[in-house]
């Protein structure tokens, strides 16, 4: 049995989904894989938790979600989560602080001093990714730690670690899909009950699919995000946002689904890495493996072995995004500390 | 093309070889060994696509080789595509649009449906396009994507 220390960044949605997931399958992990994940610190913007003999995951969970972090015992109103990553003894550091894809910050700082305190980074946060790949992986590179992101692409379906692992022979020739589920479910409501645009984003904004600001999603900025992850680390591109061609989902009218749906297509905003990188409402056939519905998302992976390979799942939500971040966390743990 | 072959070998080789040697590029042979025609021949399709110019010379090449040329049917544009236009699209002159498409002689526009929803509202149009060929489809799309971004036109294309 392998303890593996955690420190978890970033205590929001997903920073505290991961804390309650880690507490409910802590058991099966242990069992299963003979891993014994600890969660020793949890930086937040207005201070931290840290506890070197362990916090129990539930706890914090439930006080983040009652606003009432500073109740815990352990807390420490003076330390910052840059203070968590570079003082708190942890194996891996789980990166979940919001995505700010201009500068990168704060998740940049909190993963280059991880790094420099030779700590692996599991994250699901876009920005620091999209600003500084190269950057980041040469860093962790030069200091012999892992960096892994499953979960900031399509959320809860793997596609990093299924193009490392599963499809390790193949030469990846393109990829595209639906990465963007806000985006989704608008254009599906507009399909399905000839809604228009602002009718079906309010919908979507009632249910919490959509932000109040929803121009991050609908105007394909987030799409284009993930496409910059993908072709840096699938197509060891060095690509920034300025290098997607970039259209979003809110110039389309309920006439225009009903003329492609007469045609048998659906519409759809598509994320395409091939010759260059492209976001754009696409006519998808209503029976491609690509015309998924809802909020899913969808990717395919344009192989020359295997052909073509669609992997579709939940791209959001705080369960599914912790799918991606303990399975990173699990690979982690047993090709570094196996037999350690 | 629907030929006729000797029942001996190397007859497909002797039907094929000409129209790759007047570039033509074979999309499809059914070779029906099983069923022979009244004259003890062995029917042969072959769909290609090729230069409208060569495709006389082409069939005295093959009759010269002792083929029999039973039939040649012609799809000028095999290709289709359809696509989406929103914006205003009437006021932007539609019938321009679809007149520069046709003007390239590959390519036309074989279908236009529209709705439109009011006046001063962006209507939506979905054009069907015929092309001779791939390479014909691409550029009259790459024409049409100069033309929607000239007239401020959102086009949605097949993935």
């Amino acid at each position: 049995m392998k303890k593996i220390r955690i420190s978890i960044i970033g205590f929001g949605v997903i920073g505290s989904g991961v804390a309650k997931v880690i507490s409910e399958k802590k058991g099966y992990i242990k069992s299963r894989h003979g891993i014994d994940l600890e969660l020793v610190g949890i930086g937040e913007r207005h201070g931290s938790i840290v506890c070197e003999d362990g916090i129990d995951p539930m706890e914090a969970y439930d006080l983040a979600k009652s606003r009432e972090m500073y109740k815990h015992p352990c807390w420490k109103e003076e330390m910052s989560g840059i203070d968590v990553v570079r003082e708190v003894n942890a194996d891996i550091v789980i990166e979940a602080t919001p995505t700010n894809i201009n500068s990168g910050e704060p998740g940049l700082s909190h993963m280059m001093t991880a790094f420099k305190n030779k700590r692996h980074v599991v994250t699901s946060n876009k920005g620091p990714l999209v600003v500084a790949y190269k950057e980041l992986k040469r860093t962790a590179e030069e200091n012999d730690v892992q960096f892994r992101f499953e979960a900031s692409v399509g959320g809860a379906m793997p596609v990093f670690n299924l193009v490392r692992e599963s499809l390790q022979a193949n030469k990846m020739l393109g990829i595209e899909g639906i990465l963007n589920g806000t985006c989704n479910y608008i254009l599906t409501r507009m399909s399905t009950e000839g809604l228009s645009y602002e009718h079906a984003l309010s919908e979507a904004q009632e249910l919490g699919i959509a932000e109040t600001d929803p121009s991050y999603d609908v105007e394909g900025i987030d799409t284009a995000c993930k496409l910059v992850i993908l072709a840096n680390a699938i197509f060891d591109m060095d690509a920034t946002y300025k290098d997607v061609e970039v259209e979003g989902i809110t110039g389309i009218t309920p006439e225009s689904l009903k003329l492609a749906s007469d045609e048998g297509y659906a519409i759809k905003l598509i994320g395409e890495v091939r010759d260059g990188l492209r976001v754009a409402p696409r006519l998808v056939p209503k029976d491609h493996p690509l015309a998924v519905g809802g909020t899913l998302n969808v990717i395919s992976l344009h192989t020359d072995l295997a052909g073509e390979i669609t992997v579709t799942g939940k791209g959001a939500g705080a369960i599914e995004t912790s799918s991606s971040i303990l399975s990173d966390v699990i690979n982690i743990s047993k090709y570094e500390f196996e037999g350690t | 093309m629907d030929l006729e072959l000797k029942d001996i070998p190397g007859q497909l080789v002797l039907a094929l070889q000409p129209i790759s040697d007047f570039e033509g590029n074979i999309v499809s042979v059914v070779h029906h060994r099983d069923k022979k025609t009244p004259r003890g021949m062995i029917p042969v399709q072959v769909t290609f696509e090729i230069d409208g110019a060569k495709v006389s010379d082409l069939i005295d090449k093959l009759k010269s080789g002792g083929i029999i040329v039973a039939r040649v049917g012609e799809e000028r544009l095999r290709e289709r595509r359809a696509v989406i236009l929103i914006g205003h699209i009437i006021h932007s002159d539609i019938r321009d649009t679809i007149d520069q498409i046709d003007a390239t002689g590959y390519a036309e526009v074989m279908d236009l449906a529209m709705s439109m929803p009011g006046i001063d509202q962006r209507s939506s149009a979905r054009l069907v396009i015929n092309a001779a060929g791939k390479r014909e489809m691409e550029s009259a799309v790459e024409l049409l994507r100069n033309i929607a971004r000239e007239k401020d036109l959102l086009l949605i294309e097949p993935i």
